[in-house]
């Protein structure tokens, strides 16, 4: 289990310092010159060339990329070129709202979903099954953000239950903040659930087919009691694989959805800092970003490890 | 997005018949599209930045009002000696910054010090330029004298670019700004939102509002349904399409106004074809305005001939100089050597205006044989492409810094018109500060570069503000980048 972990752990690394060699290298080749950006098209050549200065991007691409990576591991990473304020501070800021809306999010489709997914399995080929996954089939076809007008236009607009958007810190009024998520929430969690339903049926009705099942119902189990005491923990290898995805997708994917409700999260920072070069900020919030899924995808792995103990015992020879 | 927009409007004008009007305050929430990168507006172009500060939070010398006119503000009267070359100023007594700071001399030679600085970040550091020295001569006057005389003086000390800041706070300006205005900033959650309040200790007249917040709404559907809900209580200038929706709404008043936005073809006068005066005629030709302003601003951009703004005083109606006649377009582009036509690129930025334009132009411009590949382009790279390198034929933009006709004067500017006719004018329009003088003179440069047709002179760009209908003292057309809060005010 140690060297497991230690592989593991190892590759995470890896991939990190290949990731932050990629960033950099990709930045540096993006056409369009910072300074410029800031200063607009009356600015004269030569207070472009002082804020290049100042921003220190005459210094020749390896000693920047040394400099940034020496920063990081120290938890510095700079000042971001537009906002003249520390970048560790702007995604702090945006975390606020990205992580509790990924997990109001995750926690809301897997509420959902997984339930949905092992009724469809247990009801196989039943009128319970066909409605569900009809519904899931339609949740998969509707786009997150268009669901989100349509709750705006309901909830917001028509009712005046809840804020068009916008977000208030959760320290100035938590009530006002958990409202604001609700609504984005709930249209980045229904698509969710409906491919959590759909991967845990299937994987349920793969499960169903296995001799353990079999063996569990020769023993005098009804079908039901097999597949919910032995099925479903089976069943949960594919539904974590996909768990992980959705949770990176959520933490960095949810721009339009951060758009349509005006949310200050970290897609929309991420968006705005390469529109307007932001070199600094981008390269920093994508880093944040890789190590975050990667993270994700580690704990994954391990989480393959509780769940199927056959992988604890290979890998750990 | 097209349908989902639709449906939001449409949806929403059904829902909406029975909304209520919030109770009346002294605050306000106004929606803007992009959010400022900071809020230093001697740092910076963007006009969000002046959205926020610019006469609410930082005050000038003197402050464009809204008719365009330059007023006195933190100099409460000046006097210009004979030669036009030493301004001497009075400024106001018993104004403070909102650090509790005194405003006196000493700060406005520090601001300008640092505008001409060798390492000033100003993005228009050049229009100050012409000033040599600054000196205190009290702590309630400074003298100011240039190099040569300057009829924009005082309208460039009413810019944004030229708020006077203090030593102490001038460095954290662009996350903290503390200026001398009617409101201090009170917090910005990036992305989301800049809160402001009333300064209490404020040295003018006292503002009718206590607290504005500006939130920051990108999507134009969104900040419909915002609108609509009452989330916020207006915005500045909206996107045309979304207008109907309020137009016939009686909880909103929508005003319509101008800017100082000259939306230009930008042609690249130093590149074949474009340095033959016959082929920058022929496009003129080509170019049918009512039929772009129609498609590209929804009818609300208002046609312009020359490079000035059309409510200006010194405006000149030149839009018959080249006349929309594609049989002439044609016979002029066979004159030049061009009797096929040619192909060109039009590289376009991701405004709205410009690409829809683009269309449209490209599809007027293949009837008379010029066939254009549409570029579309970000603004970062539109910067160093178009305006840095100069590598591109044609483009679209709208220029909106105020009185900018200057650029026609530098050679190196990114379009590229080099007439020395035209530099001596700038030379002498500078110079000049008698109004009848300089009105002559600007329309003379506005009819050289009308027949010259350095560009292709599009429309002027319209503001067009949503507002709640109880809402009073806003500024109608914009003749400076801001929204200033001082007068607006919740009718009783």
């Amino acid at each position: 289990m140690t060297l497991y972990i230690a592989r593991r752990f190892l590759g995470f690394l890896a991939t990190l310092l290949i990731a932050a060699a990629i960033i950099f290298v990709l930045l540096d080749l993006l056409p369009g010159d910072p300074a410029r950006f800031i200063l607009g098209i009356n600015a004269s050549d030569a207070s472009v060339a002082a804020l290049r200065t100042q921003m220190g991007l005459d210094a020749p691409a390896l000693s920047r990329f040394l400099s940034w990576v020496w920063g990081v591991a120290r938890g510095d990473f700079g000042l971001s070129s537009t906002q003249r304020a520390p970048v560790s501070e702007l995604i702090w800021e945006r975390m606020a709202v990205t992580l509790p809306l990924t997990l109001f999010a995750m926690v809301v489709s897997m509420l959902v979903g997984l339930p949905m997914g092992i009724i469809a399995a247990m009801r196989r080929g039943k009128a319970a099954d066909t409605t569900l996954m009809v519904m899931a089939q339609t949740g998969v076809a509707v786009p997150n953000f268009w669901f989100g007008m349509l709750l705006t236009l309901i909830f917001a607009v028509g009712l005046r239950w809840l804020p068009t958007g916008g977000f208030t810190p959760w320290d100035e009024d938590a009530g006002a903040a958990l409202r604001a998520m609700v609504l984005p929430g709930m249209a980045l969690a229904l698509p969710q659930a409906a491919i959590l339903a759909r991967v845990m049926r299937t994987a349920l009705v793969d499960v169903a087919e296995q001799d353990f099942i079999r063996t569990a119902r020769a023993k005098g189990l009804t079908r039901d009691q097999a597949l919910w005491r032995h099925g479903v923990r089976n069943a949960l290898l594919p539904v974590l694989t996909i768990l992980g995805l959705q949770f990176a997708f959520l933490i960095a994917g949810t721009i339009i959805v951060e758009n349509v409700f005006y949310l200050p999260g970290l897609g929309r920072l991420i968006f705005t800092a390469i529109s307007e070069r932001d070199l600094v900020l981008v390269r920093g919030a994508t880093l944040v970003l890789v190590v975050v899924v990667s993270a994700t995808m580690l704990l994954v792995d391990l989480g393959y490890a509780l769940v199927d103990p056959r992988l604890r015992r290979e890998s750990g020879r | 997005m097209t349908f989902s927009k639709s449906l939001a409007m449409g949806v929403a004008a059904l829902v909406l018949s029975a909304g209520t009007a919030l109770a009346q305050s002294t605050e306000i929430r106004i929606g803007v599209a992009l959010e400022p990168p900071a809020l230093d507006p001697t740092a910076g172009a963007a006009e969000a930045i002046d959205i926020v500060v610019y006469q609410n939070v930082f005050e000038g010398l003197t402050r464009i009002d809204q008719t365009g006119a330059v007023q006195p503000d933190l100099a409460e009267s000046w006097a210009v000696s004979d030669d036009g070359l030493t301004y001497t100023f009075k400024l106001h007594d018993g104004v403070t910054f909102h650090d509790g700071s005194t405003f006196d001399a000493d700060d406005v030679k520090f601001t300008f010090d640092r505008i001409l600085a060798d390492d000033s970040v100003n993005a228009q550091k050049a229009l100050y330029a012409p000033i040599s020295t600054v000196s205190v001569i009290d702590p309630l006057t400074v003298e100011m004298t240039l190099s040569r005389p300057d009829g924009l003086f005082l309208f460039n000390l009413g810019r944004g670019d030229a708020v006077i800041v203090a030593p102490e706070s001038a460095e954290t300006n662009a996350t903290q700004p503390i200026g001398t205005g009617p409101f201090a900033f009170v917090q910005w959650n990036r992305g989301s939102r800049v809160m402001l309040e009333r300064y209490e200790p404020y040295w003018g007249e006292k503002p009718a509002l206590t607290k504005a917040t500006y939130v920051f709404i990108s999507d134009t559907a969104t900040m419909t349904n915002a609108l609509l809900a009452g989330d916020i209580d207006g915005t500045n200038n909206f996107a045309a399409e979304a207008l109907p929706v309020f137009e016939n709404n009686p909880q909103f008043k929508v005003l319509v106004g101008s800017t100082e936005g000259e939306t230009i073809l930008a042609t690249n006068n130093k590149k074949s074809p474009f340095d033959n005066l016959k082929v920058r005629q022929a496009m003129a030709h080509a170019l049918n305005r009512q039929e772009i302003i129609d498609g590209a601003t929804y009818g609300y951009g208002v046609p312009i001939g020359t490079h000035f703004a059309p409510h200006h005083p010194y405006y000149l109606d030149l839009t018959d100089t080249y006349p929309f006649d594609p049989e002439a377009a044609k016979a002029l582009l066979a004159e030049a050597g061009y009797p096929d036509g040619f192909s060109a690129t039009l590289k376009l930025p991701p405004v709205a205006y410009a690409r829809l334009s683009g269309q449209i132009i490209a599809s007027e411009f293949a009837k008379v044989g010029i066939k254009l590949e549409l570029i579309n382009m970000e603004w970062a790279q539109w910067l160093e492409d178009v305006l840095t390198n100069k590598d591109f034929d044609l483009t679209i933009v709208s220029h909106v810094e105020p009185f900018d006709i200057g650029i026609y004067a530098d050679p190196n500017y990114y379009f590229g018109y080099d007439n020395p006719e035209v530099q001596a004018l700038n030379e002498q329009l500078n110079a000049t500060i008698d109004d009848a003088e300089r009105k002559t003179l600007a329309q003379k440069i506005e009819t050289i570069i009308a027949k010259d047709a350095v560009n292709g002179y599009l429309f002027e760009l319209a503001q067009t503000g949503v507002w709640n209908a109880k809402l009073e003292g806003m500024w109608q057309n914009a003749p400076i980048e801001g929204v200033v809060l001082r007068d607006i005010h919740w009718a009783e």
